[in-house]
């Protein structure tokens, strides 16, 4: 595929990695890696297990510090941003969703969603409870509000931790596998709750994730990581790259599950 | 999260939230206005009565016209409007709002059951002290029980017909043994340089100097090198203990032994008290020694002895039989220490506090016991004589 340019008209992207390398020590997971997260999409960073895919997250949540590269965010370089400022990017701009929601399981889940906005705004506690309702009834979890994450199940584990990422209302939201371990049903529920904060809320969406389904249900824009070549070997949305992408490897990871999903395909 | 304007928020000043309701024929018109934005708190909230009086089957329009930026703070405030139209009897049009709010809006219920708090009960003495003894008794029959299972598998492993691996039992040993030595060293030697220390001060008094040694050497192989050994071990490793065993009950890992069929019994609790009550009696021996030592070390530099008068004395002093008295009591805490940290790890709930929980609770449990034990084996002392 070609090389990412800018989504509109001059317009700069929301996120871009500029010849991002990742490496552990000596160990190189990702390296010259670049795309541009276009304001209000839904990005899908994609490919086979063990390619990098949660590690380029962390880079973008700033967890891990690149090699080499920059990550920019709205143009400003963030890892080259003091700590103190990617601290503050990172709280006013961005929530995130765990793969195991990492809710802190001391607290109740309405105190999860409470804890973020009780230390970063002034918010009293009548408007702050006001508010919890309200995040934990647009993912569907306000009966929940007094239970303990340890009494959840797995599916509400997890709206119950986009809840908590949605607290402070960041306008880039980040999903390590947000349908793992899910059954089909609460997947494509979760979707769908995806799709309308996107489109409620214009969040810019970006998702780690190998689930085809749910990948050609929401993404509308993607990266697709190689773990031989170590680097990004195709760019667009999902379906696109199932059907037009040259490169034999993607379209075999894109279309195998397609085709055992629609079975006559294979013939 | 940003809607309707391009603008990034620290770069365009915000004009404060409105609304106003004008009635209409047919129900009601609430105009909305100004910026939405949740985190500077000045979003007003709907009367929940707001709509009280409304004729049943009217309707809640909406204009959203002069809206500017919103974000939840906005849906904080329909949703409140959504709730009291239910409560009301009205019907709302959403045709006024933007497309997102809608949508958004749309995955609202319309209702809000607010979770009745548990109900406060009285305390009640009877029940209380029912429930504690209870618990108590319930307790002690578990402890048995897992104290009976590990003797069977001790019982059986001396025998090398148990399930359990050698190298998790020297991996145990390892941690309990070899890295406690110098914890163990430093505790003792002081305990026996203060014993000499306050003898000292005392006996020189009544020019009984040399009777340091028989102080020193009967209080530490007695008492002290058994009890400070046992405690540092309640701490180092019956913590620890507790909080690997919470944590893999908390990971799953206890279900995952249980469903492979490995007894919990046989691969955690066994391979941990056998390295304890293996090392502590060992620990106890070396607990004596560098005791005595410290002992050795004070008495030397404050009294006018020799060396050689003070090894005598305390060779004099200390029989054989009170090396197995407190031999045979390091071997008694270790076990008390190993079944009672494994059984609180066991019984943790599973969250990250839990395990704090259950680390501190098996150290408390276990320093108070070993302190108790001390006082029943010391009135078995003198019952028999030793």
């Amino acid at each position: 595929m070609a090389a990412p340019g800018p989504a509109g008209s001059g317009e700069t992207p929301l996120l871009a990695l500029r010849g991002v390398t990742l490496a552990f020590g000596p160990k190189v997971i990702q390296q010259n890696l670049s795309f541009d997260v276009r304001r209000g999409s839904i990005f899908a960073v994609m490919g086979g297990s063990g390619c990098g895919k949660s590690t380029v997250l962390k880079a973008m949540i700033g967890l891990l510090r690149p090699k080499a590269g920059s990550f920019l965010v709205e143009g400003e370089d963030y890892w080259a941003a003091t700590e103190a400022r990617r601290t503050e990017i990172g709280r006013q701009r961005f929530g995130v969703l765990f793969q195991n929601a990492a809710l802190w399981s001391a607290m109740t889940v309405g105190m999860n969603v409470a804890l973020p906005m009780q230390m970063f705004t002034k918010l009293d506690e009548p408007t702050i409870r006001r508010l919890v309702m309200v995040k934990l009834a647009l993912v569907g979890m306000e009966q929940a509000v007094d239970k303990l994450p340890s009494e959840l199940s797995g599916g509400m584990r997890k709206r119950a931790g986009l809840a908590r990422a949605l607290a402070l209302d960041p306008d880039i939201l980040f999903f390590d596998e947000p349908s793992a371990g899910l059954d089909p049903i609460t997947s494509s529920r979760l979707d769908d709750l995806i799709l309308n904060l996107r489109d409620g809320l214009g969040t810019t969406i970006v998702i780690v994730s190998h689930e085809l389904p749910s990948l050609f249900a929401i993404a509308d824009d993607g990266v697709f990581l190689d773990a031989q070549t170590k680097t990004a070997i195709a760019h667009g949305s999902p379906s696109v790259l199932r059907d037009t992408c040259s490169d034999h490897q993607v379209t075999a990871f894109m279309r195998r599950e397609h085709d055992d999903a629609d079975g006559d395909k294979k013939v | 999260m940003r809607n309707d304007t391009p603008n990034s928020p620290s770069t365009r000043v915000e004009s404060p939230p409105t609304w106003q309701i004008h009635r209409t024929q047919g129900g009601a018109v609430c105009a909305l206005g100004g910026d939405w934005i949740a985190q500077t708190g000045r979003d007003p909230e709907f009367p929940a009565d707001g709509l009280a009086g409304s004729a049943t089957g009217a309707t809640l329009a909406f204009d959203g016209a002069e809206l500017g930026r919103w974000d939840t703070g906005l849906i904080a405030f329909l949703w409140g409007a959504k709730r009291a139209a239910t409560a009301a009897g009205v019907t709302i049009d959403h045709s006024g709002l933007p497309e997102s709010a809608r949508k958004l809006l749309a995955l609202l219920p319309d209702s809000l059951a607010e979770s009745a708090p548990a109900p406060r009960r009285g305390f009640r003495p009877l029940n209380w002290l029912g429930g504690k003894t209870i618990g108590m008794l319930t307790e002690l029959g578990f402890i048995s029980e897992l104290l009976a299972t590990t003797a069977k598998g001790g019982m059986l492993s001396l025998a090398a017909r148990a399930r359990i691996r050698a190298v998790d039992l020297l991996a145990n040993i390892r941690d309990a043994g070899p890295s406690a030595l110098a914890i163990v060293g430093v505790v003792n030697f002081l305990i026996g340089a203060i014993l000499a220390f306050v003898g000292a001060v005392q006996l020189r008094k009544f020019a009984a100097d040399i009777f340091v040694a028989n102080l020193v050497g009967l209080a530490v192989v007695r008492e002290m090198a058994a009890v400070m050994t046992a405690i540092v071990m309640a701490g180092r490793t019956g913590g620890a203990y507790a909080a690997r065993i919470a944590t893999m009950r908390g990971n799953e890992e206890i279900d995952a032994l249980e469903v492979v069929g490995i007894p919990v019994s046989d691969y955690i609790v066994l391979p941990s008290v056998l390295a304890l009550t293996v090392t502590m009696p060992l620990l106890y021996l070396y607990g004596c020694l560098v005791g005595m030592l410290g002992g050795f070390v004070v008495a030397l530099a404050m009294l006018n002895i020799t060396g050689l008068g003070y090894l005598n004395q305390t060779i004099d002093a200390v029989p054989l039989d009170q090396f197995v008295f407190g031999f045979s009591k390091s071997i008694a805490f270790a076990i008390m220490i190993g079944v009672t940290s494994c059984r609180i790890g066991l019984v943790a709930g599973r969250s990250a506090a839990d395990v704090g929980v259950a680390a501190t609770r098996a150290v408390v449990v276990g320093i108070v016991g070993v302190i108790a034990m001390d006082a029943v084996f010391a009135v078995i002392a003198d019952v028999v004589g030793i």
